[in-house]
């Protein structure tokens, strides 16, 4: 079937500049926690992470590729893959168009192969600087042809998640997204391959209430604010204060919701060693 | 301001109740006006079906939050000869914001799962407001899987906001339990026929929702998320919830243009509330067809039908 060519389906976008130099920032930023300054290099030492309060700052999806992949094994698919405007929602050209400007993505989400330790996968990272890493028809169908790359490659299949849920200028596309996903995802499980998900900061609504949810193991960065509704809406709703540590990492772990909350400097190993506790012989 | 109440059939049957008093008064007086009044009432029927055929989304979204409209309970008593409700996840709790349990619906066992709303305040406090905690959609698992077992068809029953917002929802998992739902119906190997009844709120409708059929009312809404919550955070303003509505494109109609409704049922003028009984003899009807036809069809094709309908979601309609 032809995806790319369908009246207001998925368009193939041209993108202002190639992102995919992208380390992390050339000059330094301030930590958003502590305040205190991180030069480029120690930033980019540190993978992102305040030296002083250990933040994790946020990542963009070609910086946690690189953080968690071998030297230069990435290979991109379905780079300039994006969606139209399915409903007229008003401005939402405009807003795709900055999005795009601002972030060089195409969409929300990069996805690919690469090789992690040695180990052959198929990797799906989502960006949250491009629309708040919403899930809209575009980046529902990216994740679907990374669970059909991985199916018939017979890879495992790892995703890093970071989203506000799904792209409410989609409507109700965007929310048929969370059945689509984990319909193809269930294909995977049933040939029997390993599906990792990474869940970093935020994730929430519809993305975490499907594919994000439904992995073999699920591990949480560590910090990170992971849930179904956000506490803004829920306390609004009950008008009480909510517990300390609500929605992050280490309460959902309590909870029991996750396998493991890792921090980001440990992240690569551990997957490495969930790759080789799993290897079915598919080096690099 | 935001309009918040639909009062349209309110007015309309106090204006009907004053032309019954006229013809009343007018009889008593020998003064024959019943050509007159037929005509006149007439054209108010006329006038007041025209104003449903019309009514905006926004529109639509109070008519089908009024607490008259019938319950996924009301539609179940109608539709089965005989029927039993059944309890809890055999995890933690039992959530009353969704119903579950067995029927026989002419003449066939079939599981039976929908959201429940209240028809008062200390109902709407028993069943949250049809509001489902974790608890609810493992229920819910639990009674497809089971339903699988006994090849059994499911018919699910959609009238939510969507899924409680709470501490206690997030502790137990929420997301956890909606995707869970999400997976198993996309693969279960009996015939599901799902209908919107009412409201259809975001990833808490969903989870009911994902069928061979789908079957909407033709007041129901299907949408991302409330257009209260899209209009505060996409426009800052609560109040543009009305434009939102339109915006989102939520209605049966577009829902069937898009493809990802089946067939849509007709409401009588008042919407679903005026004729219960009506409602529930057309669904029937459309749930008995839809169900006759899936139970020919193999497993295997049952699924592969199932799978490429959610995999191609959208990309097989023309608009
Ligand atoms: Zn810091």
């Amino acid at each position: 079937m032809s995806f790319m060519f369908g009246k207001k389906k998925y368009i193939p976008v041209k993108l202002p500049n190639d992102p995919r130099t992208g380390v992390l920032p050339a000059q330094g930023q301030s930590c958003p926690n502590c305040g205190v300054w991180i030069s480029a290099d120690r930033l980019s030492a540190d993978k992102g992470v305040c030296p002083k309060c250990n933040h994790n700052l946020t990542l963009s999806a070609y910086q946690r590729i690189e953080l968690l992949s071998d030297d230069h094994s990435f290979e991109e698919m379905d780079a300039d893959l994006a969606a139209g405007n399915i409903l007229d929602f008003p401005d939402y050209e405009d807003k795709l168009e900055r999005a795009r400007q601002e972030s060089g993505l195409a969409e929300a989400i990069v996805t690919g192969t690469a090789c992690i330790g040695g180990n052959r996968t198929v990797l799906a990272v989502m960006d949250s600087s491009f629309m708040m890493g919403s899930m809209g028809v575009a980046v529902g169908e990216k994740i679907c042809r990374a669970v059909e790359q991985a199916l018939q490659l017979e890879l495992p299949l790892i995703i890093c998640s970071t989203s506000g849920g799904a792209r409410m200028q989609e409507g109700i596309f965007s929310l048929m997204q969370m059945a689509k996903t984990v319909a193809v995802l269930e294909r995977l499980h049933k040939k029997g391959l390993l599906y990792i998900s990474v869940l970093t900061h935020p994730t929430t609504g519809g993305v975490l209430a499907s594919f994000a949810s439904m992995a073999d193991i699920i591990i949480g960065e560590s910090g990170a604010l992971l849930g179904f509704t956000g506490p803004r809406v829920i306390k609004q709703t009950i008008g009480e204060r909510l517990p300390d540590n609500f929605q992050r990492a280490g309460f959902l772990l309590d909870h029991g919701m996750l396998d493991l909350v890792v921090e980001r400097s440990k992240l690569r190993d551990t997957l490495i060693l969930l790759l080789k506790l799993h290897q079915e012989g598919k080096g690099c | 301001m935001l309009k918040r109440q639909f009062d349209y059939e309110h007015k309309y049957q106090s204006l009907k109740q004053k032309v019954t008093e006229l013809r009343d008064a007018s009889t008593n007086l020998d003064i024959n006006l019943a050509a007159e009044i037929g005509e006149m009432e007439k054209r108010m029927e006329n006038l007041r079906a025209d104003k449903y055929r019309q009514l905006t989304p926004w529109e639509k979204i109070l008519l089908i939050r009024q607490p008259e409209r019938p319950t996924t309970r009301d539609y179940i008593e109608y539709l089965c000869d005989e029927w039993i409700e059944l309890h809890g996840d055999r995890l933690f709790g039992e959530d009353r914001a969704i119903l579950t349990g067995i029927g026989s619906f002419q003449g066939r066992p079939v599981t039976i799962i929908g959201h429940q709303k209240g028809k008062d305040t200390k109902d709407n406090i028993r069943n949250n407001f049809g509001m489902p905690h974790p608890e609810g959609y493992r229920k819910v698992e639990r009674m497809l899987l089971q339903a699988e077992k006994f090849k059994r068809p499911v018919l699910t029953f959609i009238d939510t906001a969507g899924a409680y917002p709470g501490v206690g929802a997030e502790e137990r998992g929420q997301a956890w339990a909606i995707s869970r739902v999400l997976t198993t119906l996309s693969a279960l190997k009996v015939p599901v026929v799902a209908v919107i009844t009412g409201e259809g709120g975001s990833g808490g409708a969903l989870a009911l929702a994902i069928s061979d059929r789908l079957i909407m009312f033709s007041h129901a809404v299907f949408s991302v998320a409330s257009c209260e919550a899209c209009a505060s955070i996409l426009w800052r303003s609560l109040d543009k919830a009305e434009e939102m509505a339109a915006a989102l494109k939520i209605t049966a109609a577009d829902l069937l243009q898009f493809g990802i409704v089946d067939e849509i049922i007709d409401e009588p003028p008042g919407g679903a509330q005026q004729d219960p009984d009506a409602m529930a003899d057309m669904m029937g009807a459309s749930i008995k067809r839809y169900l006759d036809e899936l139970l020919e069809l193999e497993t295997d094709q049952l699924l592969e039908l199932r799978y490429r309908k959610l995999r191609n979601v959208g990309l097989d309609a023309d608009f």
